[in-house]
Formats: structure tokens, C-alpha cells, sequence
């Protein structure tokens, strides 16, 4: 797999430097990117989104955003921007303090993963993932759709094991077909490779990419690595101080060549703005 | 190949270690005593004692006195462990219900349970209700504390994901929050059987016209000194199954946990 994920992508040519300017260059970056396919995404609005804690300094600061059924959003930002309280705005893991969030496209499920796997350790693998599913339907049923996701991430042979019996990276991707086997809409991913080791990581990454493709649900992933965003993402979003600084799409076809001089120059350029705004 | 059927000698080895110390005392003991290095008086030998379990079993007198004290500590266990249980989960998952209880029961747990002996002796004379209100006393306490502790300490980040998943509360309860508290109400369990041995026997030894610590003071009184020894081992034993059937227990419960997992 990781020798799949490393080879060039052999009938790419590089876009020049000049285009590469202005596509970057071009704000209006709520264009769907997506390749065409059936859609099951959800889209997102957010109009005048504020969250603060407790009284304090908004972390979230009148937010404008609209992201398009089946977008991969990647959101890149230094620690305490305010990325991650806005995934769980969205999720509806927090009430914000003022503005809307709407979410258009129908009643499918929202879904997270986190950095931290949090399957249950008194569960098996196969009843972990059987987790994801709503509660309605035949107990056989819910086990097959289980076992098909397990085996979408490569872990249908694990299905009986307890999860303090697998690796890391496998845990990581139980919690990949826990988060994937009730078909969601939208997928957000919270830091979720944050904690593998590199290589895993880079398997975990075209895993991620290969579902998105196949399945079309909204992808919002929060990261600290842009080397991962630029690799992933259809847009990426720099957030500072709760609001956003930097809306970029990434026009690099897919499959994306790890090592691309576009994606590297696109790379430089999200950490020139991370770095300056530290100054 | 049908050595294969028997245990390995290395198996049988490893089971039979732990019992390896046990009998050496015992032999150790019964040399002692019929070289005459201890005074039988005071100190019978294993034999003397065995006779004496043999004697006593044969009258029915130690089945009485053992089925007596078995059903007391039983029930005890189940009013006061019960009881500790039920507000442990409430306390646990009811701040209400925490800030209304907890305040008194930390005071009341202060109070060693057998300083009571005397007001229990007031209230209920030396009838069963002495003994089962020592001992549910007693049992109440490592129950409570550990179940609550138990539930306070499951992984917040899992009942999140638990929440996220569209888990219904009574859902939650018995996939997340009741398993995650299960180890540390294991360890409740375990303190709460040696309290109740403990508190029994005191109460019984002190206040009672039956049972095993009462066969132990009357066989004091008429220095039958193999019956007390009897006694004592009895207790041991008694402490040695229960330990046993809680792993057992744990075993079964806890297969998930890797610290729990047979070797």
C-alpha cells in the first residue's frame, strides 16, 4: 500500500507556476472542486458564527462559510485558532453563541473521528464498528454492514479481537469503519493521524482518499500538518483567531504525487502565513 | 499420543506451586508438635486439628454452625452491597442525588462500623438483625466508594463518543459507563468479602448463640484449643474461595482487559 501511495502518478503534468498564482490567488474558492459523482454529501453554510467560552474572547468571531456537498475541506491553523471548536460547531458538539449554521442535503448521518481512536475496550472489533450503526434494523443485518466496513479499511480478519489486541493505526482505522459504516454525509476529522507514526500515516491518508472518492460525503479535516491538507484536500482554510484567513483551492488533480512541486509550493505558501502570523 | 491427554509435568508444576508453602508449614507444624516442641496445649498439631473437624463434622456441629454464619454473611452482603451499589450508580450519575448523600455517607464511613458493637447490642439484643446490620454495614462502604469511583472515572472521551453515536441514555449506561466502572467495582467487591468475614466473625465472637466465630469462643471456654485452630482455618478457607470466586467472576467480566487476562 505504501508503495501504491509513493508511485508517480504517471500522465500528470505540473500546471505552470503562473496558474498555480492564480488559482491560489482566487478568493472565490467556494466553487465546487468536486469531481462529479453521486453526490450523498451534505452541504454547509455558516453565516455570522461566533462561540466564546464561559464570557471570554470569542474563539470562533463572526464566521462566514459555505462548503459544497462533497467538498474535502482541509483546516489548517496553529494550535488555539479556533479549528477544532469550529468542527465541533458544526458537528453540533457545541451551541454557538451567535450565528447560524445550516446543513443542507438531507437526513444523512454526521459523523467524527478523533486523534484518539475511543473504541470501547470491552467491545469487539466487529460490535465496535456495529457502533456507527442506528439501533433499527435486524441484528444479522447490522453485523454484515459491519463486517463490510471493517473489511473496506482491511481489517475483516480482526473482526472478533478486542481492541487492546490491535496496533495503533488499526485502531485508527476501526474507528475509520466505525465513522464510515452508517454511510455518513458528512465526515469531519478531527487531528485524526495526529498521534501514527509517518508511514502509517501516509497509509492511512490514501485509505481516507480512496473512501472519500467512493463513497461522496463532505470531508472536513482538521490538521497541523499542511503537507497532509495540500495531499488531501479539494480547499484548504487557514483559521486565525477564529476567523478565516486564507481560503485556497488545491487544484492539483488526484491522485496527488507525494513530493509535487505544486503541491510543495502551495505547502510553502500556507506555512509563509502561518509563520508571519506569528510575527 | 496419549500423554498429550494428561497435563504436561510443567503445568501440573505451575498449579501446584502456590500450595507448595502452605504444605510445608503444615508439615513443619505437625513435626513441631509431635516432637513435642510445642505444647499441644496451646498449639494442637494439624492431625489433632483434622480429628477434631472430623468429630464435629460427624455431630453435625460445624455444618450448623458453618450454614449459620454462611446465610448471615450472605445476606448481609446482599442488603448492605446492594444498598452501596444502587447509591454508588446514583451518586455517580445524579449530581443531585451526590450533592443531597455523599457529604453524609463520608462522615458515617469514618466511624469504624464495629465501634457500634455496643449500640447494636442496645438496639437489637445478640438476635440475626445485630449481625446482618454489622455486615451490610461493614459491606456498604467499599461497595459505594468503589462504584462511584468506578463510574466518575470512566473515559469522558467515550461517553462523548457515545453521545456523538446517538446512544440513548439508558444505551450509554449499560454499553459505556457501566462496563468502564465494572473493573473498580470488582475491586469493591473484593474489599467488601473481607470486611464481611471480618465483621461477622467479630459480631459473633462477641454476641451470638450460634455460628462459626461462637463455636470458636465456646471452645475457648472449654480450652478446646483444636476447635479454635479449627475456626481459624475454616476462616481461611472460607476467605480463600471467596477471593476465588471473584476472579473467577472477574475473569469472565473483564476478558477485554488485558491486566485481567489468564495467563
Amino acid at each position: 500500500m505504501i508503495a501504491s501511495t509513493l508511485r508517480r502518478f504517471e500522465g500528470f503534468a505540473p500546471t505552470s507556476r503562473a496558474n498555480l498564482r492564480r488559482d491560489v490567488l482566487d478568493r472565490e474558492a467556494t466553487r465546487d472542486i468536486t469531481r462529479d459523482r453521486t453526490a450523498t454529501g451534505l452541504g454547509i453554510t455558516l453565516r455570522g458564527l461566533s462561540k466564546s467560552f464561559d464570557g471570554g474572547a470569542p474563539v470562533i468571531d463572526g464566521l462566514d462559510l459555505h462548503i459544497p456537498a462533497g467538498q474535502f475541506v482541509a483546516v489548517v491553523g496553529r494550535s488555539g485558532c479556533g479549528k477544532s471548536t469550529l468542527l465541533r460547531l458544526i458537528l453540533g458538539l457545541e451551541t454557538p453563541t451567535a450565528g447560524r449554521i445550516a446543513i443542507e442535503g438531507g437526513e444523512a448521518p454526521r459523523r467524527i473521528m478523533f486523534q484518539e481512536p475511543r473504541l470501547l475496550p470491552w467491545a469487539r472489533v466487529l460490535d465496535n464498528v456495529a457502533v456507527g450503526l442506528t439501533r433499527d434494523g435486524r441484528k444479522a443485518q447490522r453485523r454484515a454492514r459491519a463486517a463490510e466496513a471493517l473489511a473496506e479499511v482491511g481489517l475483516a480478519e480482526k473482526a472478533g479481537q478486542w481492541p487492546a489486541t490491535l496496533s495503533g493505526g488499526q485502531r485508527q482505522r476501526v474507528a475509520l469503519a466505525r465513522a464510515l459504516v452508517s454511510h455518513p454525509g458528512l465526515l469531519a476529522l478531527d487531528e485524526p493521524l495526529g498521534a501514527l507514526d509517518a508511514l502509517t500515516r501516509i497509509d492511512m491518508q490514501a485509505m481516507i482518499e480512496r473512501i472519500w472518492r467512493a463513497q461522496g460525503f463532505t470531508a472536513l479535516l482538521v490538521t497541523h500538518d499542511v503537507a497532509e491538507a495540500v495531499a488531501l484536500a479539494d480547499r484548504i482554510l487557514v483559521v486565525e483567531a477564529g476567523r478565516i484567513a486564507l481560503d485556497v483551492p488545491v487544484t492539483v488533480p488526484r491522485p496527488r504525487r507525494r513530493g509535487d512541486p505544486d503541491l510543495a509550493a502551495l505547502e510553502g505558501r500556507i506555512l509563509d502565513h502561518l509563520l508571519d502570523g506569528r510575527a | 499420543m496419549p500423554a498429550l491427554a494428561l497435563p504436561s509435568p510443567e503445568a501440573a508444576a505451575r498449579r501446584l506451586a502456590p500450595w507448595l508453602l502452605p504444605a510445608v508449614i503444615l508439615v513443619g507444624w505437625q513435626i513441631a508438635g509431635s516432637a513435642g516442641l510445642v505444647s499441644t496445649r496451646l498449639m494442637p498439631a494439624p492431625l489433632d486439628v483434622a480429628a477434631a473437624g472430623w468429630r464435629m463434622a460427624e455431630t453435625g456441629e460445624l455444618w450448623t454452625n458453618l450454614g449459620v454464619s454462611f446465610l448471615r454473611a450472605a445476606s448481609g452482603f446482599l442488603i448492605g452491597g446492594g444498598i452501596g451499589f444502587a447509591l454508588g450508580l446514583a451518586n455517580g450519575l445524579s449530581r443531585l442525588s451526590d450533592r443531597l448523600t455523599d457529604t453524609t455517607v463520608q462522615m458515617i464511613r469514618n466511624i469504624p462500623h464495629l465501634s457500634l458493637i455496643p449500640l447494636v447490642i442496645l438496639w437489637f439484643g445478640i438476635g440475626e438483625e445485630a449481625k446482618l446490620f454489622l455486615v451490610a454495614l461493614g459491606v456498604f462502604f467499599p461497595i459505594y466508594a468503589n462504584t462511584l469511583h468506578g463510574i466518575r472515572s470512566v473515559d469522558p472521551q467515550l461517553v462523548e463518543m457515545g453521545r456523538i453515536y446517538g446512544m440513548s441514555r439508558p444505551e450509554l449506561f449499560w454499553r459505556v459507563v457501566l462496563p468502564g466502572a465494572l473493573p473498580s467495582i470488582f475491586v469493591g467487591l473484593r474489599y467488601a468479602l473481607g470486611i464481611m468475614w471480618l465483621t461477622l466473625i467479630v459480631a459473633e465472637t462477641i454476641s451470638a448463640s450460634s455460628g462459626l466465630g461462637y463455636m470458636a469462643m465456646q471452645a475457648r471456654e472449654f480450652m478446646l484449643v483444636d476447635v479454635v485452630v479449627l475456626a481459624i482455618l475454616i476462616y481461611a478457607l472460607l476467605g480463600k474461595v471467596a477471593d476465588l470466586l471473584t476472579r473467577r467472576l472477574e475473569r469472565a467480566c473483564l476478558a477485554w482487559n488485558p491486566a485481567y487476562r489468564s495467563a
